[in-house]
């Protein structure tokens, strides 16, 4: 009986331990990846025609989701605000808190999110099956570098696209909240401009929102592209690494928007 | 010039404790069609990733153009591809880029000729292979057959020493194998190259190539013209070439006694 549950501890043990090593190994695999997809950029910056079509999939085949959303967001968030804020009169503070909420944290935060779902998963399902079908080891083989050809294009459309997503995001739930607070419940047009001009900072909300969305940009986009580059070769395989592209991209982001919010907050 | 374009000399490779070759030594004589033949499963595409310098071998070399494949950098073992061509088994088309696309990939990647230029060299590479009129087409509008034909014109583009075929028959319907012959002979000699073709199939292999290696429980277990192998005594070559059921390559996987097996109710 006593070795029997010995002999469960130590399976478990070795369970967690291998689950660690397993962890601890894909990180410095990414990193890796990471680094050539670096060291990569040049070579890929040449042909930018090929980061600029990446922008095309990965931006632009996503807005129509990220912009209704936003729209939805920011009308929601205009409900929210102005019922919470005219219990204290406040309510002509609904443009700040809409305006607030957006750059600061709900667009950055949203767009990444949404983005890994998006364009995250068709990236590494696209490069799991260019791997699946020996695509990328024709490349190899033609002496072209999968890394600097295919990687490194979408990295960069993948990082430049997030911060403008993540803008428009917060543009658009603005004037989602606006319709909300104006138009439906009556709050006074001036009211909601000028306070949201007055209270929102430049550097501090609006560039700390770009800054975020960049990292985010760089930790969602190279998630996707290391689950497509390390992912078995098989339809199991491929199916997996897309299902752990949204997963550990919104583990990500979420982790990474509470390092960077306490840093920005502290400063 | 050594007469020879690629050595093997007693290379060995093997992953995850097991051997896959054992000391296997080869030559490829410059002009010539050479089969490496051999079970599913004896390791032959292997050998075709070892003289492309994609794994690395665990003992001895591969020698192309006298030069030893391993001990290349990233540079050295580009500059030896460049001489390569390679048909993987599928095709491995890109399946984002046309026919035409396809065929000026390794033009593009590795030349500065002129728009015209490329234009000239890819319908002659397609034309060479019956397929110029398919130029316009997606990889996913092609038969298996014609993807294979494309793939060859890719392999092709630059005017490679040595071609490398990947099972260049596997799945096509007769006439197709019919077509994929004819070609790499044709080829071979028209370019002056040297094919190595990686197969199992008996009928179409010992029709046009020069020498045939086989390969057995990671050795090479014969070797010869095909006449010579025709006309062999050794059992595994006349098991292979006959395509007998049973012979030195057993039918059964190795198991445990039938009877005590199906007796018992463990498994």
């Amino acid at each position: 009986m006593k070795s029997g549950i010995l002999v469960a501890l130590v399976r478990g043990f070795r369970m967690v331990g291998r689950r660690c090593i397993d962890g601890i190994w894909r990180l410095g695999a990414g990193m890796r990846l990471f680094w050539l997809t670096l060291i990569s950029s040049g070579e890929s910056f040449r042909r930018f025609h090929l980061t600029i079509r990446e922008v095309y999939f990965t931006g632009v085949m996503s807005l129509i989701i990220i912009l209704v959303s936003a729209f939805f967001v920011g009308m929601v968030l205009g409900l929210q605000g102005y019922h919470t804020l005219q219990k204290y009169g406040s309510s002509e503070a609904i443009g700040v808190l809409v305006a607030l909420a957006l750059v600061r944290e709900l667009g950055p935060v949203v767009t990444a999110l949404l983005f890994a779902g998006r364009a995250g998963t068709a990236i590494t399902a696209e490069i799991g099956l260019m791997k699946a079908t020996e695509q990328l080891s024709a490349m190899e083989m033609m002496a072209v570098s999968p890394i600097a050809r295919v990687v490194a294009p979408r990295f960069w459309a993948g990082v430049i696209a997030m911060p403008i997503l993540a803008a428009l995001f917060s543009m658009v739930g603005i004037l989602g909240g606006y319709l909300v607070a104006v138009p439906l419940i009556g709050v006074d047009a001036g009211a909601f401009w000028s306070q949201m001009q007055a209270s929102v900072d430049w550097q501090h909300d609006i560039l700390n929102g770009v800054i975020k969305s960049v990292v985010f940009g760089v930790a969602c986009t190279m998630i996707a592209l290391f689950e497509g580059y390390d992912a078995p070769p098989t339809a199991e395989g491929v199916s997996r690494a897309t299902t752990r592209t949204v997963v550990t991209s919104s583990l990500a982001v979420l982790g990474l928007d509470f390092i960077l919010t306490s840093f920005m907050l502290s400063v | 010039m050594n007469s020879n374009i690629v050595e093997i000399d007693n290379l060995s490779f093997g992953y995850k404790g097991r051997m896959l070759h054992q000391g296997i030594n080869m030559v490829f004589p410059r002009g010539k069609v050479v089969a490496i033949m051999g079970g599913s499963g004896s390791g032959k595409t292997t050998l075709l990733r070892l003289i492309g310098g994609q794994i690395k071998p665990s003992k001895g070399e591969v020698r192309v153009d006298g030069q030893v494949v391993h001990k290349q950098d990233r540079e050295g073992i580009y500059k030896l591809r460049r001489k390569m061509g390679m048909l993987f088994q599928h095709g491995a088309l890109f399946t984002d880029l046309s026919v035409f696309e396809n065929v000026a990939f390794p033009m593009r990647e590795h030349t500065d000729l002129p728009e015209s230029m490329i234009r000239d060299l890819v319908l002659m590479k397609l034309n060479a292979v019956g397929l110029r009129g398919a130029y316009k087409l997606m990889p996913t509008e092609l038969s298996g057959g014609m993807a294979r034909r494309v793939a060859i014109a890719r392999a092709i583009a630059l005017d490679p020493n040595i071609i490398m075929y990947d099972e260049p028959f596997a799945g096509l319907d007769p006439i197709s194998m019919g077509v994929v012959c004819d070609l790499i002979r044709t080829l071979n000699d028209a370019l002056g190259a040297t094919s190595i073709i990686v197969t199992h199939d008996v009928e179409e292999t010992f029709r046009f190539a020069d020498y045939i290696y086989f390969v057995a429980n990671g050795v090479v277990a014969a070797e010869g013209t095909p006449e010579e192998l025709r006309n062999s005594n050794l059992p595994f070559v006349h098991q292979f070439v006959f395509g007998e059921k049973d012979g030195p390559v057993p039918f059964h996987y190795a198991a445990g006694d039938y009877a005590s097996e199906m007796l018992g109710s463990d498994l």
